[in-house]
């Protein structure tokens, strides 16, 4: 057992294997899909970045037990949760808690939504707005009138722009 | 019209502002809940002694110290000795919590090294360590004489960090519990 | 001798980039034309010198030159030759290394291609990525240096790291540097055109096949990197919100909406600041990429070695550049005249709530992404995991899919809804109809979310199909009019329905994989989703540079046989961790997927089983969308046939 830990510390933990439930003996596949549910929103505190539902380090398999334990003894996931928030914080969970202080993280994007929606409105309100604002001057006239009797297109390669398609 | 050009360069600013201070946090530390809460139960068999017990009353009533800790840990291995000049400092007792380790192993580490722990508790499958929050050894716990965690270190302790932040915690708990 | 080569190509690039980034730009404002001239030849020269140092470096690697320290830290003598190469840019020197390999090629591409752009601009766009380029050479040697050496050679490597033994590694990161660094083209035109003050549908039209390509390469570099992911890491997963992963698709969002504006401010003039913006913000996000990977602020499983010194280099460089580039639209964004008007119902609207949804979506993943930095630095430690990014991903993109109907029959300028209704409503009516006849209780999954995704995938297509059938019905035969259309047209059908693809294996794979932990001894058997897999026993199997335990799993499904499939546990030599190999049995219509755990004694061992409905449809639908993004980028518009592009390049070098 020791050399597995030795070198769990050692290396950085790699996601080369997978979290192994088979030792699990779940009652019914509610139970085991409520299991993998869990575990697959908390975090495994030593790894870079990994679920306890996809880690096969050492603290993963004990919390997993732990989650395990929890459920047996027929708390909620509720419970659970609060139950590992109490030993390792917040941190521990990838859904961030709905508190005050994450009211922000979770409403404001509704409120960046609205702003969107109320920039594309008022691009398009203003720019109506300003068409209707600039009629032509009475020298743009006569210049357009000029342009459209030309016989001859103006000069230029494809530098000067084509009509688009 | 023309302040909204400047809204994207504001936003971007502030960005940096955050990312620079992001530069001198550490992400991958995680804060104890457990500070300035009452350190959590636990009963444990003593290392050297199965029949014996280790039990979170033991640490009440005066100032101490807990140290999580593993032969499989190198980190613990490298404060060993920092460990034992805190001990041989009598400022407070040192307790150590022997985290998913083998006796066997344990006990020579101790006998070979030294030992600066007044008792060890032998937490074999981790269930002591998870009502600590322990997510990586060595962390070190500083408890006051009513129970309270006040303080806790993730990481390996140094001679510099000890005589900076634990000695002179250690002396003013003592005095606010006397 | 050859690692001081290319550490001294690298200096040798680094003076071409100095060079191509001052005189063309200062040439274009003193007005002497040999310096404008000079961006090609600069543009040239620093890509042949930062070839002849990858080269070196890649040499390095297959000569076991164990006295660079970064071919010690990163490979082995049993390596094998394929992974020696794609090791080169397996860390982070190396990668660096790599980054500007592709600044030198696409400036290569942009100085060979261009031949028909004015000077001035192509002066100032190859300045730009000069001086991009500076900043990347600049910390690559000051502080990344892949030619160090050791004062005494190691014996033996470090080995690769095995989960990089993989041809995902071959192909990936290449191919989503070319995304990124290639949204560098599209961020120096716009800043060049900030600083000539000339934004117009030429503008747009000579970015447009630039971005196109660098946005194919992003897709498809994101596309292959989830692939690799559900390959390489045995829990089947194949996006997970990481934020290296978060850090690579913002761009490819910025991306897409850039290549919608783009289209509109080169046929409308319209959105002329925007598009600008969304070029400068395309390439901001690229850099923020790189900063996040390499500089430890974010816990990662991609993130190369965390260094806050060399994140700090990096921040700095963001600062200058980003900063730099805003404060120039800042200062000449409201000189920029305003285009073509339009009508609330149009399709300059449509592609406006296009724009702002994938910005907005864009804006959420950074704010998620980065949230856990401002709320640790105000003292509350949280994460910000996939179910935060579930959420308002699947909040918001509904929105634009349903647009992505409705956009492409909207006519410009002008049109009726009660018309772009009419034009839609059988796909409408049809899709609805399919998300209810999802919805019901016939599989106990069928929910909410396999409705949204079917109704909205069916939608797409429908209403993408019924958009072609509608220009194909024209007063020509079928095959005339079906030639009739331009290759951009096709580019962009092919690309929502691979978008469409895309969802519907999203869909399926998320609400209906089924996944099973079972110990199993030999001749035992497993069912699951209508399949068996009988456990036929492990042995040991000698590799090139591991030991690997080979498990032997038969699949049946009625009896006939469907696969073998042949999962691997390998101890690998040099780096002793263990790894596990999945064995995937891949189909069009479902995966079949085991992996290997643990022994458990007298020849049982633990497995891991998966069936995953329609998972290749993630990919495939993927590829779709780089097929179309191809098809749009080489539509005749943009490419003169090669004769006349070598006669004019002749003449313009006559005349110079």
């Amino acid at each position: 057992m020791s050399a597995r830990w030795l070198l769990l510390v050692l290396a950085l933990l790699l996601p080369g294997a997978w979290a192994n439930l088979a030792g699990y003996d779940f009652t019914d596949a509610a139970e085991e899909r409520r299991f993998k549910a869990l575990i697959a929103e908390l975090r495994c505190l030593v790894c870079q970045n990994q679920s306890l539902g996809d880690s096969d380090a050492g603290l993963a398999e004990d919390l997993r037990r732990e989650v395990f334990d929890l459920m047996r003894e027929g708390r909620d996931d509720r419970e659970v949760i609060d139950y590992l928030v109490a030993r390792y914080g917040d941190f521990v969970l990838y859904r961030p808690p709905l508190k005050p202080a994450t009211y922000l993280l979770w409403f404001g994007p509704i409120a960046l939504f609205a702003l969107a929606v109320w920039f594309a409105v008022r691009t398009v309100r203003n720019q109506r707005a300003s068409a209707a604002r600039a009629p032509l001057s009475e020298a743009e006239q006569q210049r357009i009138a000029r342009l459209l009797s030309e016989e001859s297109p103006p000069p230029g390669g494809p530098a000067s722009g084509e009509a688009p398609r | 019209m023309k302040a909204r050009f400047l809204v994207p360069l504001g936003v971007f600013a502030a960005m940096v502002a955050l990312l620079g201070v992001g530069l001198t946090m550490n992400p991958r530390e995680v804060p104890s809940p457990l500070v300035g809460k009452p350190m959590p139960a636990f009963d444990l068999a003593l290392l050297n002694d199965p029949e014996a017990r280790l039990t979170d009353r033991h640490l009440r009533g005066r100032v101490s110290v807990l140290n999580v800790w593993g032969t499989w840990c190198v980190g613990c291995r490298e404060e060993h000795d920092v460990l034992l000049r805190l001990a041989s400092a009598g400022v407070a007792p040192i307790y150590g919590l022997n985290w998913k380790d083998d006796r066997v192993l344990a006990l020579r580490w101790l006998s070979e090294l030294g030992d600066p722990y007044v008792a060890t508790g032998f937490d074999h499958d981790g269930k002591a360590a998870i009502d600590w929050g322990v997510y990586g050894a060595p962390e070190t716990f500083v408890l006051d004489a009513r129970g309270t965690v006040r303080y806790k270190h993730i990481g390996v302790l140094t001679d510099a960090l000890v005589e900076r932040e634990l000695l002179p915690l250690l002396r003013a708990l003592k005095a606010e519990s006397s | 001798m050859i690692p001081e080569l290319g550490h001294f190509a690298l200096i040798l690039a680094l003076c071409m980039a100095v060079v191509q980034g001052t005189l063309p730009l200062a040439g274009t404002f003193i007005g002497n034309a040999n310096w404008v001239a000079m961006g090609r030849a600069a543009a040239r020269g620093q890509f042949a010198f930062i070839a002849i140092s990858f080269v070196a470096l890649t040499q390095s690697f297959l000569a076991d030159d164990f006295s660079v320290l970064y071919v010690v830290n990163n490979s082995n003598t049993l390596l094998p030759v394929m992974y020696k190469v794609s090791a080169v840019w397996s860390a982070h020197e190396g990668s660096l290394l790599l980054w500007v390999l592709m600044m030198g090629g696409w400036g290569f591409a942009v100085a060979t291609l261009s031949r028909n752009l004015p000077d001035v601009l192509l002066a100032r766009v190859l300045s730009v990525m000069g001086l991009v380029g500076v900043g990347f050479l600049l910390f690559i040697l000051l502080t990344s240096n892949p030619f160090e050496r050791l004062t005494f050679a190691a014996v033996e490597g470090r080995d690769l790291n095995p989960l990089l033994q993989d041809p995902g590694l071959a192909i990936h990161p290449p191919l989503l540097y070319m995304g990124y660094v290639g949204l560098s083209v599209a961020f120096s035109f716009a800043i060049a055109a900030l600083i000539g003050g000339r934004l117009d549908s030429t503008w747009a039209r000579w970015s447009r096949p630039w971005t196109t390509v660098a946005w194919v390469f992003l897709t498809l570099g994101i596309m292959l990197g989830s692939w690799w992911a559900y390959n390489e890491l045995g829990w089947g997963g194949w996006w997970f919100w990481d934020p290296v992963e978060n850090a690579s698709f913002m761009p490819w969002l910025v991306a897409t909406a850039l290549m919608h504006s783009l289209a509109t401010t080169e046929k409308r003039g319209a959105f002329k600041s925007w598009t600008v913006l969304l070029a400068i913000l395309g390439f901001s996000l690229s850099l923020l990429g790189t900063f996040l990977v390499r500089s430890g602020v974010l816990t990662s499983v991609h993130a190369f070695a965390s260094d806050p010194e060399r994140g700090l280099f990096i921040l700095m460089f963001l600062v200058v550049v980003i900063g730099g580039s805003l404060g120039l639209y800042a200062w000449r964004g409201p000189g920029v005249s305003r285009g073509g008007q339009f009508n609330w119902v149009s399709r300059e609207t449509m592609l406006l709530g296009n724009n702002v949804l994938l910005v907005l979506v864009c804006a959420l993943i950074l704010i998620g992404t980065l949230a856990p930095i401002v709320y640790q630095a105000a003292g509350l430690k949280i994460s910000v995991g996939f179910p935060y990014f579930n959420t308002m991903f699947i909040g918001f993109m509904p929105l634009l899919l349903v647009l992505m109907g409705i956009g492409p029959v909207t006519r410009w300028k002008d049109d009726s809804p009660r018309e772009v209704l009419a034009r839609v409503r059988w796909a409408a009516a049809a899709s609805l109809l399919l998300a209810v006849a999802a919805w019901v209780p016939w599989h106990p999954a069928a929910s909410w979310e396999v409705a949204l995704g079917v109704g909205l995938a069916g939608w797409i297509v429908l209403a993408t199909l019924a958009a072609l059938w509608r220009r194909l019905r024209g007063p020509r035969p079928f095959l005339a009019m079906l030639r009739a259309q331009s290759r951009s047209y096709y580019g962009m059908v092919v690309a929502h329905l691979g978008v469409a693809v895309c969802l519907v294996g999203i869909t399926f794979v998320s609400l209906f994989g089924l996944e099973k932990d079972v110990a199993l001894a030999r001749g035992e058997a497993l069912e699951l989703g209508g399949y068996e897999f009988t456990f036929q026993g492990v042995q040991q199997v000698p590799g090139p540079n591991y030991r690997a335990e080979r498990g032997h799993v038969l699949v049946t499904r009625d009896g006939a046989t469907v696969a073998d499939l042949w999962p691997e546990k390998r101890q690998y030599f040099a780096r002793g961790e263990p790894m596990t190999e999945a064995a995937i049995d891949v189909g069009l219509t479902r995966d079949l997927y085991v992996s290997l755990g643990e022994a458990l004694g007298e020849g049982a061992w633990s497995l891991r089983v998966y069936v995953k409905p329609f998972v290749r449809w993630i990919w495939l639908g993927g590829l779709l969308m780089g097929l179309g993004g191809l098809l749009a980028a080489t539509d005749k518009r943009y490419r003169l046939r090669l004769k006349q592009k070598l006669r004019i390049g002749a003449g313009a070098e006559a005349s110079a």
